[in-house]
């Protein structure tokens, strides 16, 4: 972890890492997408419309794991003034919020067919809700300062109180009556899907995962850039 | 000690010698509250269902509103370098603002709040569970304010932004402690929602001065 502190050794790292994740993205995501809407058998109860779970479920978890992600990085910013890992953060967050919208947009049109509601305040709605405030109140503060490492600090210190969220998400549906189905995937007895879904869940779960690395290396990229200018131009305001 | 003391009576001085702020808070709160039997309509039922909600919520705001006088004055004006540089634990500095915050303002609302339901016609059942909850729910807005706020320290339009940080991670506050004057309605008693609510209170106790005081220190030191 100290040996990516040196913004020019990461970003040798991430720029060899780049064409790979972003070829694994241009390969997975037809490939899932073709899976999911022709390639895998529809639901016994909920016909055709189960195809919207092929989104849903993948950006739900995309939505956590970079959440996740960004309470690691902002621990590591923290904890050992590291420089890249406060960037990582900043970057992954507009991702995290559009996967948290896309799952919370799906999960809506999918709920109209099957629920027979656009929206109910079950606990798990309402914690990716509260989950989705939380990314853009990170947004909004680490952009509110004059000054990005200011910023980039406190929004650390935000995302992780925030991330008592996470495991509330994760386990509302077993402590709360909801109308939310409980976890079908990731519990304790494995996964209850049969083989036909399952693989192109996790097909479109592993392209999302190569997307986000894509964006996000061409993020921090671009933040490390950013941060490159604003030393330029402050040296050439004082110079 | 000796130190929080110290705070606690000089933030409570200070509070109390500025009565203009914590009238301007009631009033917000009695005002917010009393827009919605003109906004829904005076039908009792009506106002009756909505009634213990409409308070936390509004609670909840005029709370939200008082935070920026919170570390704001004494940042300007360098008092806060000081305390930070004193010998007592950052947290506990915190702990003591946070706590005079409360009795400026959360106790003043706590006071006013069964005028309120009387107003909005609110079940004669909840004024006790309503009083309770707000008592140990208030101070857990206090707290989780106190880290908006020191995040907020140095920020463009910092009082919008602190309500936008705070109210998504108060909301578990909110949700209980209406739930607790609902279920006391209901019949169904309302004890397990107050000890939720408790037990969100000894967790922010000692972890949100925590938070707050990390993130004091990063405004101190990139001011």
């Amino acid at each position: 972890m100290h040996r990516f502190a040196n913004p020019a050794r990461f970003l040798r790292i991430v720029t060899a890492v780049l064409p790979w994740s972003a070829g694994a993205s241009a390969v997975l995501l037809p490939v899932g997408f073709y899976l999911a809407l022709v390639g895998s058998p529809p639901d016994y109860q909920q016909g055709e419309t189960v195809r919207i779970m092929y989104v849903h479920v993948p950006a739900a978890w995309m939505a956590l794991s970079i959440y996740s992600v960004m309470a690691v990085s902002s621990a590591v910013a923290l904890v050992w003034r590291h420089p890249v890992a406060e960037l990582v953060a900043k970057a992954a967050a507009p991702i995290g919020a559009v996967f948290t919208g896309v799952c919370l947009i799906t999960g809506s049109l999918w709920g109209q067919p099957m629920w027979g509601t656009w929206w109910v305040w079950d606990a798990r709605l309402t914690s990716v809700l509260v989950l989705e405030f939380l990314y853009l109140g990170y947004i909004a503060l680490v952009n509110a300062f004059d000054d990005p490492t200011r910023g980039a600090r406190a929004g650390a210190v935000l995302a992780l109180v925030g991330f008592v969220n996470i495991p509330i998400i994760k386990f509302s549906v077993d402590w709360w009556n909801t109308l939310h189905q409980p976890a079908s995937v990731i519990r304790m007895n494995g996964p209850a899907l049969d083989v036909h879904m399952l693989v192109p869940l996790l097909v479109m779960a592993l392209a999302f995962t190569c997307f986000f690395v894509t964006v996000l290396i061409l993020r921090v990229r671009a933040e490390l850039t950013l941060r490159k200018l604003r030393v330029l131009r402050l040296a050439q305001a004082q110079g | 000690m000796s130190a929080f003391i110290a705070v606690l009576a000089r933030d409570l001085r200070l509070g109390l010698r500025h009565g203009s702020d914590l009238t301007m808070v009631v009033s917000f709160f009695v005002l917010a509250a009393v827009l919605f039997p003109f906004g829904v309509g005076p039908e009792p039922n009506l106002l009756a269902r909505i009634a213990a909600g409409v308070v936390w919520v509004t609670a909840l705001l005029a709370a939200m509103l008082s935070l920026d006088r919170l570390f704001q004055a004494d940042y300007e004006d360098g008092s806060l370098d000081q305390l930070a540089l004193s010998p007592a634990p950052l947290p506990v500095i915190v702990l003591a603002k946070a706590a005079a915050h409360w009795l400026t303002t959360g106790l003043p609302l706590i006071v006013v709040a069964p005028g309120l339901g009387l107003m909005l016609r609110l079940d004669p059942a909840g004024f006790a569970p309503l009083v309770l909850a707000m008592l140990v729910g208030t101070p857990c807005l206090s707290l989780f304010g106190a880290i908006g706020a020191a995040l907020t320290l140095g920020a463009r339009r910092g009082g919008a932004l602190v309500a936008l940080l705070v109210l998504p991670l108060v909301l578990p506050v909110l949700i209980f402690g209406v739930a607790a004057v609902e279920a006391e309605i209901g019949g169904l008693g309302g004890r397990p929602h107050l000890l939720i609510l408790g037990a969100l209170l000894a967790a922010a106790l000692p972890l949100a001065p925590l938070a707050a005081a990390v993130a004091l220190r990063h405004a101190l030191e990139s001011a």
